[in-house]
């Protein structure tokens, strides 16, 4: 049961879904409802009028454009997980998809609604971030660009204007590249304790370049830059030791599945894992 | 509180509800429309036991606002049999003591069905992996497993004959 009630409108197109958003201050966005209707359960969350972006065509999708995969927002975690497209030329978010909750959560679930709902504990931020992907906002004055990189600011906080939808996310084709997705499921909830993403390019025995993306650690998603310039221009070998900088400056989060001490450990023994992965699946 | 007027389709009929926004599926299909196969286990999205279909596909419907179905076709656990005779996972279920307490079983059902027209023929890790999002704390989910597989069998050659 919901304990508050409130107004719901479904609109048809984006226009008039922009229009309803910003003409109340508590007005919220429903997607998937997997994030949104357990915290109003707990009342968590109150908005006083949501509008529900499930009706409006058109935003549901994954399609090639030259060297980009788009993703519309309404697309669910299962469609991700099991597209063809994805999994031959941008795998790490199918990859991301599979290993979110369950099978209803997945049916359910949106990219958009995860990006916007920004869990410390999410898997699609650790792979957006390491993919430099690109944040599609649509707003009452037009739409704009937001890089990942700058998307995710605190727990639960993002870039995202109260009055903007999210309407794609574009990343990369990685076919050159060696991606990999590895998570420390939470044994109750699901989420990540640790979920780590990198992407890889490997040349003649040495790292190309080095992208990864970390989820569970710390109150938002981040780029493990450290390991990075570690890796740049290193042979494969150097993965240890560059995977040890994966949680330096971070300030971790601790709970009592995970301490912040252990968390910070976890990273870097994920990371060390994940690139080794990487690399031996890279092209040699 | 204010209601609206929705027009929802269950299990092949369409019925006109006045209902506050605010009302979950779940809640409509037990408490307005009668039908109480669909359980709720814990409201916290977390155990499947009120699994429904909506356009065919397994979704929760403790977490899911019955507005936001209108124009979708609802599948729950009443409307699984087949011309009045059980289908064929309600049978195995049956056969091999795939139910103790039952309260899981409609939302296995609903999972199972969508795995079985998805994927006719799936391997015990592809099954384990479809029902990731639905617990039962009876049986231990070994005979649901034969049950299943059961049911699996009795469709092939359902198909096997047909053709
Ligand atoms: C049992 C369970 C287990 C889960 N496990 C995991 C897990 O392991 N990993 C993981 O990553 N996630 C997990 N989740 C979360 C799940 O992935 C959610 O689907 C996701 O976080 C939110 O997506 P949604 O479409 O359901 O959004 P909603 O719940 O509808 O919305 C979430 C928030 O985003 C806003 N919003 C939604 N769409 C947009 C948009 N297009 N533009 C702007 N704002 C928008 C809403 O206003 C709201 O504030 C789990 C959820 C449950 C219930
Ligand atoms: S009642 Fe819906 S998941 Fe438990
Ligand atoms: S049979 Fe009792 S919970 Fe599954």
């Amino acid at each position: 049961m919901i304990p508050v009630n409130f107004d719901y409108e479904s609109p048809s197109t984006l226009a008039e879904a922009l229009k309803l958003l910003a003409s109340r201050e508590d007005a919220k966005v429903l997607a998937g409802g997997h994030s949104l209707l357990p915290a109003m359960k707990l009342r968590l969350a109150q908005p006083a009028l949501l509008v529900d972006i499930g009706r409006i065509a058109g935003l549901s999708y994954i399609r090639e454009s030259n060297d980009q995969i788009l993703v519309g927002a309404m697309t669910t975690h299962a469609d991700i997980a099991s597209s063809k497209l994805l999994q031959r030329s941008s795998p790490l978010l199918s990859q991301a998809a599979t290993q979110i909750g369950d099978t209803q959560v997945r049916n359910r679930g949106t990219i958009g609604g995860s990006l916007a709902q920004a869990h410390p504990g999410a898997d699609y931020p650790a792979a957006v971030l390491a993919l430099d992907a690109q944040i599609i906002a649509a707003g009452p004055s037009g739409e704009r660009v937001i890089a990942a990189t700058a998307f995710f600011v605190g727990m639960f906080t993002t870039a995202l204007r109260p009055d903007e939808i999210i309407t794609e996310v574009r990343v990369p084709k990685t076919e050159n590249e060696s991606v990999v997705y590895k998570k420390h499921h939470h044994p109750a909830s699901g989420y990540a304790v640790v979920g780590v993403a990198v992407r890889l390019k490997v040349s003649g025995g040495k790292i190309e370049s080095a992208a990864l993306g970390l989820s569970g650690v710390s109150q938002n998603a981040y780029r493990a830059t450290a390991v990075e310039k570690a890796l740049r221009g290193k042979p494969v070998a150097a993965i240890r030791e560059a995977a040890a900088h994966a949680a330096e400056n971070i300030e971790a989060l601790g709970d009592y599945y995970a301490s912040a001490e252990y968390r910070k450990h976890l990273a870097t023994v994920m990371t060390r894992r994940a690139l080794e992965q990487a690399a031996s699946g890279a092209a040699k | 509180m204010k209601k609206e007027l929705i027009e929802l389709r269950v299990n092949g009929r369409t019925h006109e509800l006045a209902l506050e926004p605010s009302k979950l599926l779940l809640d409509t299909l037990r408490e307005d429309l009668q039908l109480t196969g669909s359980k709720r286990g814990c409201d916290d999205s977390s155990c499947g036991a009120c699994t429904v279909q909506v356009d065919g596909i397994p979704v929760l419907s403790c977490t899911l606002l019955a507005a936001s179905c209108e124009g979708q076709e609802i599948t729950t656990v009443e409307g699984v049999s087949e011309h009045g005779s059980l289908a064929a996972i309600q049978k195995a279920y049956g056969d091999w003591g795939g139910a103790q307490c039952g309260f899981c079983t409609p939302g296995f059902m609903m999972t199972v069905k969508h795995l079985m027209a998805e994927n006719p023929d799936p391997t015990e890790q592809e099954v384990r992996a479809a029902l990731s999002g639905n617990l039962c704390r009876c049986t231990g989910y070994s005979q649901m497993y034969e049950a299943i597989k059961a049911a699996i069998e009795a469709e092939q050659k359902g198909m096997a004959a047909a053709k």
